[in-house]
């Protein structure tokens, strides 16, 4: 597959890891903030061919990861009523609530359906007038355009039993919590390619003046990836704490203007919080005030609705980088993708579901498992 | 859900006034909506999440990363060749 294949060439990757290796004269600590791209190092053994020069510390970047224990109990009171039809991105089904989850709700009669895209709940709302349909629309910058043109949708056609219940997180509130939390060890980002392609680069100059260190967009092929580390490893041997972009091909500096503009409409900027970590100020979107008549949460009046996250979990300490997903006494035994504690072992782009499908079962000091897994397991969504 | 995926553009149609299309990822295809790239064609690569194009696929781009990552290969096989000199 071009643009797939190419950037997965070994030579390349060589060529790129000797010139890495020529640089580096210590190891340093990266953070790749995006779930996507901690998925691709683990798979692809980075990690470990760059072990004398790198430490990857895994971001926060997974949507299903952060998004908070209430938000998902939200879901699940809207989900058990008779007159709804839930609709949601199918990771999200077996994120655990305070009590059960999506797919149990659905087994007890619940009418819970997987979309791959917001608008197929536009289409059913349309096609079920009689019922209510909500959209379950969380995500980072990357799935907010379509959501916001599932709103607008919406409107054109006069539907008024489509809501959403919007969890939206943004990520360079979270990469500044990340830069300034008591005892931060990362030295430099790989910043996240695909929101890059939405919302731009300029958003990071602000960060890397306040935090003196250097942003590299980066992308989620082996290749991406290794240029990446090559920029930001430059950047860090120079002295230097830049903005730079790796991701070329995809990422202009202003992003996706029309996307920008109706995101600009659809939501506003609001605190949130972030599961295992907390709230973060302006670290999300709601629906604007012009927008609130789409609002599920008002619609179904569970906005009072707060819990308390469970101790049992340390996906808080994972999505920090504090604690590495092996180093887990739950990890593997009591914690497993079928039965996950929490939720950075349910989704696709958790740290440790990563650790666990590529089998880096081993905690930190003893030998590594290599992985197996090649290119041709390639498309994963 | 927020895996962005590169893919071609077979077919573009009309669906009500929101612009959609045809997807080719290497053998599977989709349908995805293209509200937010008013000048794509067929034929040209885009990145899609979740049913939505985001970006075009910049293939001039592209070319020049590739180019640059082989000459770093060509750089690295003339360091090689001059350690080994230097060695002798």
């Amino acid at each position: 597959m071009k643009y797939l294949t190419e950037f997965r060439d070994p030579e390349l990757a060589r060529w790129l890891l000797d010139a890495i290796a020529a640089t580096a004269s210590r190891r340093w600590t990266l953070m790749e903030v995006c779930g996507g791209q901690t998925h691709a190092i683990i798979r692809h053994g980075l990690d470990q061919l760059l072990a004398d020069q790198v430490e990857f510390i895994h971001g926060p970047g997974c949507p299903v990861c952060v998004t908070p224990l209430e938000m998902i109990d939200r879901a699940l009171a809207i989900a058990a009523r008779p007159d709804v039809i839930f609709c949601s991105f199918g990771d999200m089904l077996r994120v655990p609530g305070s009590a059960t989850d999506l797919f149990t709700v659905k087994a007890r009669g619940g009418d819970v359906r997987v979309v791959y895209s917001p608008l197929d709940a536009v289409h059913l709302a349309e096609a079920h007038p009689d019922r209510q349909v909500v959209f379950f629309a969380v995500g980072f910058e990357t799935t907010a355009p379509a959501n916001a043109l599932a709103a607008v949708t919406a409107r054109r056609r006069r539907l008024a039993n489509f809501s959403m219940l919007v969890s939206h997180v943004l990520v360079p509130p979270a990469m500044s919590a990340v830069a300034t939390a008591p005892g931060n060890r990362v030295e430099a980002f790989l910043a996240a390619g695909h929101v890059c392609t939405v919302m731009g680069t300029e958003q990071y100059e602000p960060l890397v003046a306040a935090h003196r260190l250097p942003i590299v967009v980066t992308g989620f092929e082996p290749l991406d990836l290794l240029d990446g580390v090559r920029h930001a490893i430059a950047q860090l041997e120079a002295g230097r704490a830049e903005l730079a972009n790796a991701y070329q091909r995809a990422v202009q500096p202003d992003g996706n203007p029309a996307a920008r503009a109706i995101l600009a409409e659809v939501f506003t900027v609001c605190d949130r919080a972030w599961r295992g970590i907390g709230t973060i100020p302006d670290s999300g979107w709601r629906l604007a005030d012009a927008w609130r008549d789409l609002d599920a949460e008002i619609r179904f009046d569970v906005g009072g609705l707060t819990v308390a996250e469970p101790a049992a979990c340390r996906s808080g300490a994972v999505l920090q980088g504090l604690l590495r997903p092996p180093d887990c006494a739950a990890f593997g035994t009591s914690c497993t993708p079928r039965r996950p504690l929490g939720a950075t072992m349910v989704s696709a782009e958790g740290a440790c579901a990563a650790y666990f499908q590529y089998r880096r079962l081993a905690p930190a000091g003893a030998t590594h498992v290599p992985d197996s897994a090649g290119p041709a397991a390639a498309v994963e969504a | 859900m927020c895996l962005g995926i590169p893919g071609r553009i077979t077919e573009i149609w009309d669906d009500r006034g929101t612009r959609m299309a045809l997807v080719d990822f290497g053998g599977v295809t989709r349908t995805v909506c293209l509200a937010y790239l008013p000048d794509v064609t067929v034929g040209q690569y885009t990145i899609i999440h979740a049913g939505f194009a985001l970006t075009r696929v910049d293939e001039e781009a592209a070319r020049q990363t590739l180019a640059m990552f082989r000459d770093l290969g060509l750089l690295d096989a003339e360091l090689g060749a001059a350690e080994v000199e230097a060695s002798r």
